[in-house]
């Protein structure tokens, strides 16, 4: 493979017998054109969808204007969240520096949209000039009485996934703050993000167990339940790259177990469930568990197994954010007959990628902070049929005559959930099947 | 137009950063890859930002800032970024932006490159060029950040030898559709000429059956050097945001086509982007002018189709009120537009969407006209959009839009009026099938 520069070959494998562990967890290297971003994305990505909380970021207008309204996280009530607040540092406050905009900005923003808490994102310059972010944020919390929360997130200090790791110090920073009576069997759902209404079909499902959830972190989330998700008794932690961190926190600090578990893919969604019955000890539980499966796979297996049969055969590639994702997605493909023949992911650790390995056919591409010369490249290699990613993958399936599935921040249908498989294998099947192709096979 | 900043915050920005407008005019030159210098974010947020409007490839390669690069400096990250971006693309051209974090902890870009070229003297021939341009986020906006790289490019490149045949062109941030109509019309006047820059082709290509690294397609780089010998330079704007508040003198900013006049010997001439009949007329009796032509039938024809038009809808559209915004060059020439068809238009210097949309509740627009992201105003005031500009992000085919001459005119006010009959239409008890 000459096409990967050099400094990179450790981070490709292929899966099979013996192969060696791929490298990750490494800064992107310059003039790769990394698909990642950076820290300040890591930790606006996670916060973002705190619906009444004032998300104030303190830096220059790009970093605001690329992050407005930039995930489809739904909100049940306040829409806070789908509004850029941004000092908008100019010139001047670069060399005389910005505090005074930044203090002045949250107090004009809480006196008039009267949030529950203020996050403060600090970028690039502001890690250089040296405003005192916490001092503000400390008297603008006095001042208003609501928790205002700095978030030390300067593009340049890591990675996106350095990123998670604030956001989690900052959710972090609310949990315990509040208590209000929990029933017992209560989870937090960690790491949904409520993309295209997902999170309200896990709450259909849990409710239907019996499961009280507390507090969902952060998909439809509100600071309150923020503040008292430590009275649940367990966590249940999806995107385990983003939420692992405060997972851990909370077990650390208020003895929480987690569990982590995918809602993508029947089998991943169905152990979702099992694990939370498992974990209370709950025959009747967990018999409502089997039940609801029961009647989901009774309701959507004729629908896959339609899929399955003129699917058969087809490969796909995958390059998404988080590797745990991709694994669910090579499950839920081949249950719809898809063989996927590469998997890449923007922040996968060892454990993931190993775990890939295992899971997938021999011979299949598995890379780490991949780039468009090596993708476009594996795709051809690998024959792909389908490409699974973000906007940012997408005119590389297309360029080259592959279908495509938009399995990111932008998709508009749910993909989670039973509902969310059949969305999944139609939207496979209508950009598999498109008759489209045939002019570009000419 | 009013003037107005009563809040400290920025809020729902109605403008991008610099280097995006910095990107943009380098994937209008042949053979070019962009390189932003600093962190990995900035090239990734600025190339799915593209991508979404123009849905093509944007590859746009970044020096990816460490903390350790940030206290010692960018050198070795710069070296680093420009060897892999020739041995993955093998560019002819490296078009290098800076940053807020490069500009503020004082990188010379300059130098770096300086450095790099005497480091590798011997193999000149396979060095690509290197064009730099200063683009921090803190100062101004993407349409700064635009023009200053036309600048930046024009400079670097362009040499005065001995004054020639060639027209140069700088349109300034239209539509891929749009430069192709512009390249058409100046060849039916047979002119010989350089547009730049020109993403016509770069981000409003054909199905290729592959990835192009480097889409085909842009300003050569002997057309941006040939420049310096034009004979004339037209340049459409009329603000190119030299407005905005800076620590530097504003009155020292030059222009590409100011700097060719004052360098060069070219003749500048400066007009506003031609939407509108009497916008598009000022541009063709300039190119009459320099040919010593007639308009070309065609054109002709395109006019009086347009002026057809115009009277055949002036009542769907008299007197309605339009609210703007965009870049300051788009939205004045779509405020004469606008004055000249018998809307009245509305926009508010360098406001933000919310500043916008509270202002609307006293003007009470019945239309607005911009990009996407104003659709939340719209939808609130359930008033129609008119999209155009950009970023396009929530319809189809933005990058196949024309927004200039007679024939972009023409359809924009198609669209205008198409949107003001189908909300009457929607909000009529009727349901007329006839208007």
């Amino acid at each position: 493979m000459v096409y990967i520069l050099e400094e990179r070959q450790k981070q490709v494998s292929v899966a099979g017998m013996n192969e060696r562990t791929i490298d990750c967890n490494k800064a992107s290297l310059a003039g790769s054109v990394s698909q990642r971003a950076c820290v300040f994305c890591g930790s606006r990505v996670v916060l973002y969808p705190i619906a009444d909380a004032l998300h104030l970021i303190h830096g220059p207008i790009g970093c605001a204007a690329y992050t407005w309204d930039i995930r489809g996280s739904l909100s049940s009530g306040p829409e806070l969240h789908r509004l850029s607040f941004c000092t908008d540092l100019q010139e001047r406050d670069v060399i005389f520096g910005g505090e005074n905009k930044l203090y002045g900005s949250l107090i004009e923003l809480i006196d008039k949209h009267l949030p529950k808490a203020a996050f403060v994102y600090t970028t690039c310059i502001v890690g250089v000039i040296g405003d005192d972010v916490e001092r503000i944020c400390r008297r603008v919390e006095k001042e208003k009485g609501i928790p205002v929360i700095p978030v030390q997130a300067p593009g340049f200090q890591g990675s996106k996934k350095d990123g998670y790791r604030v956001a989690c110090e900052s959710i972090f920073k609310l949990v315990g703050t509040k208590n209000r009576p929990v029933p017992a069997k209560s989870i937090n759902i960690l790491g949904d993000f409520n993309l295209a209404g997902e999170l309200w079909l896990l709450l259909e499902y849990y409710k239907k167990m019996g499961v009280h959830v507390n507090a969902t972190i952060t998909g439809d989330g509100r600071v309150d339940d923020i503040c008292n998700a430590h009275n649940a008794a367990l966590n249940v932690v999806q995107c385990s790259g983003s939420m692992s961190y405060l997972a851990n926190m909370m077990k650390d600090d208020y003895d929480i177990p987690f569990v982590r578990v995918s809602y993508f893919g029947i089998e991943d969604m169905s152990d979702a469930l099992y694990d939370v019955a498992r974990f209370f000890k709950d025959e009747e539980m967990m018999e409502k568990a089997r039940q609801l499966v029961k009647e989901e796979f009774a309701r959507v297996m004729p629908q896959l197994t339609w899929y399955k049969e003129r699917l058969q055969g087809k490969k796909a590639a995958i390059y998404v954010g988080g590797a745990f994702k991709a694994i669910s997605l090579v499950k839920a493909l081949r249950l719809i007959g898809v063989q996927t023949v590469i998997v890449g992911s923007q922040t996968g650790t060892t454990e993931d990628y190993e775990l890939i390995k295992r899971l997938c056919d021999e011979e299949t591409i598995i890379v780490d902070d991949s780039n468009p010369v090596e993708l476009s490249h594996f795709v051809k290699e690998k024959r792909a049929d389908i490409f699974i990613g973000g906007v940012k993958e997408r005119p590389i399936a297309h360029k080259i005559g592959l279908g495509f599935c938009d399995h990111n921040h932008e998709r508009k249908e749910p993909l989670a959930g039973y509902e969310g498989m059949i969305n999944f294998a139609k939207e496979i099947y209508a950009t598999a099947m498109s008759p489209v192709w045939r002019f570009t096979r000419e | 137009m009013t003037d107005s900043k009563t809040y400290v915050s920025t809020r729902n920005a109605c403008k991008l950063c610099a280097p995006l407008g910095a990107s943009l005019v380098f994937k209008g030159i042949e053979g070019c890859v962009p390189l932003i210098h600093g962190s990995q974010g900035c090239a990734t947020y600025i190339r799915r930002y593209m991508i979404s409007h123009y849905k093509e490839p944007v590859d746009i390669a970044s020096s990816n800032f460490s903390e350790a690069t940030t206290v010692y400096g960018g050198s070795q990250n710069f070296i680093t970024g420009i060897e892999n971006i020739i041995r993955q693309y093998k560019p002819g051209v490296i078009g290098i932006a800076s940053t807020c974090l490069s500009e503020t902890i004082g990188e010379d870009i300059p130098g770096h490159i300086r450095h790099y070229m005497e480091s590798h003297e011997g193999d000149a021939a396979v060095l690509p060029i290197f064009i730099h341009t200063s683009t921090p986020s803190y100062r101004g906006s993407h349409a700064d950040g635009f023009h200053n790289t036309v600048f930046a490019t024009v400079k670097a490149l362009a040499r005065h030898e001995i004054t020639g045949e060639i027209v140069t062109v700088f349109p300034g941030m239209i539509t891929p559709a749009d430069i192709r109509y512009l390249k058409e019309i100046l060849e039916g006047f047979g002119l010989s000429y350089v547009l730049f820059p020109d993403y016509s082709d770069t981000l409003d290509n054909e199905y290729t059956n592959e990835y192009q690294l480097i889409p085909t397609g842009g300003t050569t780089l002997s057309a941006i050097k040939s420049i310096g010998n034009s004979k004339a330079v037209i340049e459409f704007g009329n603000r190119f945001n030299k407005g905005i508040h800076r620590i530097k003198d504003t009155g020292t900013l030059q222009t590409a086509g100011e700097w060719l006049e004052s360098a060069c010997y070219v003749k500048n001439n400066q007009m506003p982007l031609p939407v509108g009949i009497e916008a598009s007329d000022r541009f063709m009796n300039a190119l009459m002018q320099l040919t010593g032509k007639e308009m070309p039938e065609k054109y002709r024809k395109e006019r009086g189709r347009l002026v057809d038009a115009y009277v055949d809808a002036h009542k769907y559209v008299f007197g309605k009120k339009a609210l703007l915004y965009g870049e300051e060059d788009l939205v004045t020439a779509l405020a004469d537009w606008l004055r000249e068809i018998g809307v009245e238009p509305f926009w508010i210097k360098d406001a933000d969407f919310e500043t916008l949309r509270e202002e609307a509740e006293t003007v009470k627009p019945d239309f607005l006209l911009g990009n996407s992201k104003g659709y939340y105003i719209a939808r609130e005031r359930k008033i129609p959009l008119v999209r155009l500009g950009f970023p396009i992000h929530d319809r189809f085919g933005a990058a196949r839009m024309h927004q200039i001459g007679y024939k972009g005119t023409q359809e924009l006010f198609d669209l205008v009026v198409n949107a003001l009959i189908e909300y009457k239409q929607e909000n009529s008890p009727v349901g007329y099938k006839y208007l």
